[in-house]
Order: C-alpha cells, then sequence, then structure tokens
C-alpha cells in the first residue's frame, strides 16, 4: 500500500504564545517545535498499516517551514520511509495546505491507498485539512478515528462524537483518516532510528511546485492578542485538617452567594 | 445586508440551542435555517421567535443517519440553487466533520469554531481563539462564495430580546449522492453525563489521583452536582482516565460555569483548555502550583482530605 501522512510542525504546548509586533501571527523567534501531537498517532497508524501489509511505504508530508524539520525527522526516525516538505510559511490557511498537500501527493507519482492526518492541529485548531483534503482528492473521509481495523481493502473506523459515543464506519481505500488521541500508542523514535532518519530521502518543494500561490488563501487572520487576565482569586490554607471543614464549607458557601454558579 | 443560511442540527426533534445563539446575533442581515429531515411546527415557530425568515426542510433518500458525504452532497444542491453569501453553523462534531467538505465543494474558505462575530456592512468579522484559547485572532474570508463559519457553541449566549422573522417554512427535496463513508452502527456513551465540551460543571483529576479507582471519589461529587469528569494530560498519559475525559490543548477546550481542579498543577497546556470556564475552583497540596494563578478560589490542601468534605457540604446546601 502506498500510505502517506500528512503532519504539521507546531509550537511546543508548553509555548506562552505572544502575538507578533504586527499582529499578524505570533512570535515565533524562540519557540521549540514539535509534531502536532494528534499527527503522532497518524505516524504510528500509518507505520502499524505497514507493518501488516507487506511491500507497503509510508511517505510524510510536511507544508511550513524549511528552517526546522523536526516534525520530518521524527516521523522518519519512527519508521516512515522518506519525506517530503513544501516550503512554505507556517501559518497559511487549511485551504492552502490542503491544496498544496493534494499537489505534492501528486506530484509524487504514487497513488495513495491510505491517507492519515492529526485530527487537529494544535496551534489554529481548525480541524479542516483532512477532510478538505479529501474533498480535493475526491475520497471519502472519517475525521476524530479512535478505532482501526482493516480487511483487505476495507477499513473499519470508530469515529467518536460528543459525550464519547461512538460512530462506527466501514469505507474502502483510498481514504483519508484523521486520527484521535486513543487510537493507538506512538512508538518513541530510537537511537539507531534516528540515525537512520538523517539518511532518509526529504524532497523540497515550493508552493508553485505544487500549483499553490498566496492568492489561494481564504481565511485571513489579523490582531492576534492575549485574553483578558483573570483578577486574582481567593486562596485558603486547608492543610492542617482541624482548618478543612471550615475552608471547604466557606468556598462553597462562596460558590453559592459570591459566585452564584450553585 | 448579507443573505445567510444558519444549517441547525436538531436533537430529539429540537433544534440546537447553538442555532438560536447565531440567530440572535445576525438580526438585520437576511436569515434562512435549513434543517435535514423534518420540523415539528412548534420548532418552527421557535425559529421565527429568533430571526428565521424561510426554514427549510430537506428531505431526501439516505439522510436518515448522518453521513459526511451524503450531508454535504444534499447541503451542496440546496445551497447552490440560492444566493447566499454565508453559511453558518454550530461547531458540533458533526458540523466539525461535514462543514470542510462542504465548503471545498465550493472551493470555499471556512473560518472554524469562532467565538464571535459581527457584520460589516455585507461583511463578515468573527473572533476566534487560536492555540487553545492561548491567544485570539480576528478572521475574515476571501475567495469563491459562500463562505462558510462555525460558531462555539455557548460562547454567543442567547439573545435577550430577539427581533422575530416570517419563520416561513417550505419543503425541499436534496440527493444524498454516493455515500462511500457510512455508519454501520453507532455505540452510546456508557455515561449518561453531558460531554466535557457541553458541561455546565466539570470536576478534573490530575496526577495526585494517582490510579483509576481514586476517580470514584471525583465521581460521587460529580453526582452530587451534575457534573462531567474530566481528567489532565497527566492523568490520561498515566493511564487513570480515558483520552475522551482529557481537557487542555491536546484534549478538550471546555468553558463551563464551574471547573474543579482536583491535584492538577496547572501546566500552561492544561490552562489553556479550561482558562475560559467563568468560575475556577482549585485544590492542590503544592501553594505554589500554577493552578492557582488561574483560580477564582484555591484551597491548598490534600484532595483526598478536601474532596469527601466538599461532597458532604454540596450534599447539604442543594439539599
Amino acid at each position: 500500500m502506498n500510505i502517506f501522512v500528512c503532519v504539521k510542525q507546531v509550537p511546543d504546548t508548553e509555548t506562552k504564545v505572544q502575538p507578533n509586533g504586527d499582529g499578524t501571527f505570533i512570535e515565533t523567534s524562540s519557540i521549540k517545535w514539535i509534531m502536532n501531537p494528534y499527527d503522532e498517532f497518524a505516524v504510528e497508524q500509518a507505520l502499524l498499516v505497514k507493518a501488516a501489509n507487506a511491500g507497503s511505504t509510508v511517505t510524510v508530508l510536511r507544508v511550513g517551514g524549511v528552517k526546522d524539520t523536526e516534525a520530518l525527522r521524527t516521523a522518519m526516525a519512527m519508521g516512515a520511509d522518506d519525506a517530503i516538505l513544501v516550503d512554505a510559511e507556517d501559518n497559511l490557511d487549511s485551504y492552502t495546505i490542503a491544496k498544496s498537500l493534494k499537489g505534492a501527493i501528486d506530484k509524487s507519482g504514487k497513488s495513495a491507498d491510505l491517507i492519515l492526518c492529526g485530527k487537529q492541529a494544535i496551534d489554529d485548531d481548525c480541524l479542516q485539512v483532512p477532510q478538505v483534503l479529501a474533498t480535493m482528492m475526491e475520497l471519502p473521509s472519517v475525521s476524530v478515528i479512535v478505532g482501526f481495523e482493516q480487511a483487505g481493502d476495507t477499513v473499519t473506523v470508530k469515529r467518536e462524537i460528543e459525550g464519547g459515543a461512538l460512530e462506527i464506519y466501514e469505507v474502502k481505500t483510498p481514504v483519508v483518516l484523521a486520527t484521535n488521541k486513543g487510537i493507538n500508542t506512538p512508538r518513541y523514535a530510537s537511537l539507531p532510528g534516528i540515525m537512520k532518519a538523517k539518511r532518509k530521502p526529504m524532497q523540497q518543494l515550493s508552493l508553485a511546485d505544487v500549483g499553490v500561490s498566496l492568492e489561494d488563501r481564504r481565511v485571513v487572520y489579523s490582531d492576534f492578542s492575549l485574553p483578558p487576565e483573570k483578577p486574582a482569586g481567593k486562596k485558603f490554607d486547608a492543610m492542617d485538617d482541624a482548618a478543612a471543614a471550615g475552608v471547604v464549607a466557606e468556598v462553597v458557601g462562596l460558590l453559592r452567594t459570591e459566585a452564584k454558579v450553585l | 445586508m448579507a443573505n445567510v443560511l444558519v444549517f441547525s442540527e436538531t436533537n430529539n426533534g429540537n433544534v440546537k440551542p447553538v442555532t438560536l445563539e447565531i440567530l440572535g446575533k445576525l438580526t438585520g442581515q437576511s436569515i434562512d435555517v435549513a434543517v435535514i429531515g423534518d420540523l415539528a411546527d412548534d420548532q418552527v415557530k421557535v425559529l421565527a421567535e429568533y430571526g428565521a425568515g424561510k426554514v427549510h426542510k430537506l428531505n431526501g433518500a439516505n439522510l436518515e443517519k448522518y453521513s459526511p458525504e451524503g450531508y454535504a452532497n444534499a447541503l451542496h444542491g440546496f445551497i447552490s440553487g440560492g444566493s447566499y453569501d454565508y453559511v453558518m453553523t454550530g461547531a458540533t462534531s458533526l458540523a466539525k466533520d461535514m462543514v470542510p467538505r462542504l465548503a471545498t465543494k465550493f472551493d470555499a474558505g471556512m473560518a472554524s469554531d469562532c467565538v464571535n462575530f459581527l457584520f460589516e456592512g455585507d461583511t463578515f468579522q468573527g473572533t476566534r481563539p487560536l492555540f487553545a484559547g492561548k491567544c485570539l485572532a480576528k478572521v475574515s474570508l476571501q475567495g469563491p462564495k459562500p463562505h462558510f463559519i462555525t460558531v462555539r457553541p455557548n460562547a454567543l449566549g442567547m439573545p435577550e430580546s430577539p427581533t422575530a422573522g416570517a419563520g416561513t417554512a417550505s419543503d425541499a427535496s436534496v440527493e444524498a449522492g454516493e455515500i462511500r463513508a457510512a455508519i454501520k452502527e453507532i455505540i452510546a456513551s456508557a455515561s449518561e453525563k453531558v460531554d466535557l465540551t457541553e458541561a455546565n460543571i466539570i470536576i478534573s483529576g490530575g496526577r495526585a489521583m494517582k490510579n483509576p479507582e481514586n476517580f470514584s471519589i471525583l465521581s460521587e461529587m460529580a453526582d452530587v452536582i451534575g457534573a462531567t469528569v474530566g481528567a489532565s494530560r497527566a492523568a490520561v498519559d498515566s493511564g487513570y482516565a480515558a483520552p475522551s475525559m482529557q481537557v487542555g490543548q491536546t484534549g478538550k477546550t471546555v468553558s463551563p460555569s464551574l471547573y474543579i481542579a482536583c491535584g492538577i498543577s496547572g501546566a500552561i497546556q492544561h490552562l489553556a483548555g479550561m482558562r475560559t470556564s467563568k468560575v475556577i475552583v482549585a485544590i492542590n497540596t503544592d501553594p505554589d502550583a500554577p493552578i492557582f494563578t488561574k483560580a477564582d478560589y484555591g484551597i491548598v490542601g490534600d484532595l483526598y482530605k478536601i474532596v469527601p468534605i466538599m461532597t458532604e457540604e454540596f450534599k447539604k446546601i442543594l439539599a
């Protein structure tokens, strides 16, 4: 099977986000970049499918800045065979990213049997790219999947909806699937894996190479700002057992009389 | 005046509350509502009270249950016959899955999960959180129309005095087309509780829960005050709680009226996911835990002592 995995490189979850000077994005100069956490599940699922289907290849794709290639190197260290990087700004909208990914897959000359993505990127939180890519490629898609089984060209996936309920889909490949936490446990890259990844091919393309221009953008952001800070709250010491009952009674009382949430 | 279509999902025959939130904010625009399937007259009346001009009931084969392709095809066909500038709907599980497909069929853009919006003349301008709410930005759309927008439930609030519309109901027949990804079966949630993203009260446990069994003390308190139980990433990654319970940047972003954090230190990624809760209570033995910087009421203490006392206090006050 020809398996493609789309990954995004995002600021580490511990990043304190600051708007940049003109408010068009965030300050990125001192950011530690990581693979989008939901994409780790997509890479792991691709490797599991590869292991179960002899002769399969896993190609990992990314659209974004070329200065740091952490996400692609991590995916290859985990076991992906090769990578394609489309050189672009890190704050493109979902439409332009999906169009670039489609362009990169078309250019690879391989017909995709399975395309895996994380269900959302934790930077812009749009949850669009997998479904947009599928529609552009005229493929079916299932998003937010927490379970995957394959029998020949049929896959059965579990999609998580509100309240933890599950929709079970049966769909034939080729298909685009967007993974959620819970589907698998991503492996760590081993040291030999990391060494091997350095020699794996990484093809670099421009937006023009994949038939995309910045004019394609559909969503425009401005005025990045920090949300208002809450005023300091009240703090009570209840480390002493004797004080605990009184403190708890007071807080519960305040929840009713002051905060009015009960 | 912009021509806006609001797509409304229904729940047990009732339009979802987020539909009414959106309608209330659209006063002054030309507003149509579309639903898939039938809608009782009393629900059409509710839509009219909140401003709907026309209410379109879309019916066709293979639309009894959701499928991403069937719904997107049906709405694509219906919307193509109109002259809408904008299509809006609530950012639910269904919409997050389906609307990107629908927008792409029009080669159009989509603004996800807006928490506020206005119209400057005929032009939409939204506000949406990014980085799980660590920052906000203004969002606008360009390119082929209609433009697509999803709105986060509970963000706008219910309009206090909505302007009524005509609420003229009509039926339209639509085609689901080819459905390749179809639902074979639905497995209901084991929990009767409302989803974290819709919960009014959430009680979350962190690393200090130590094992899955200890979560029962949070469940007991949750039962008393009608809360949903959540967890931090540390608790989920340690196997104490299910991934669907995770609150934070790599889990669910929540904004309940009351959030009670038990034994959660308050990593940046957790704070990002719950900071917009109206009132936050934190219980932690470490007086310097970052969670206290976001807490309206902080209790420095051992959750295993505090939580049972708090459960009894809630019982007393709610008796």
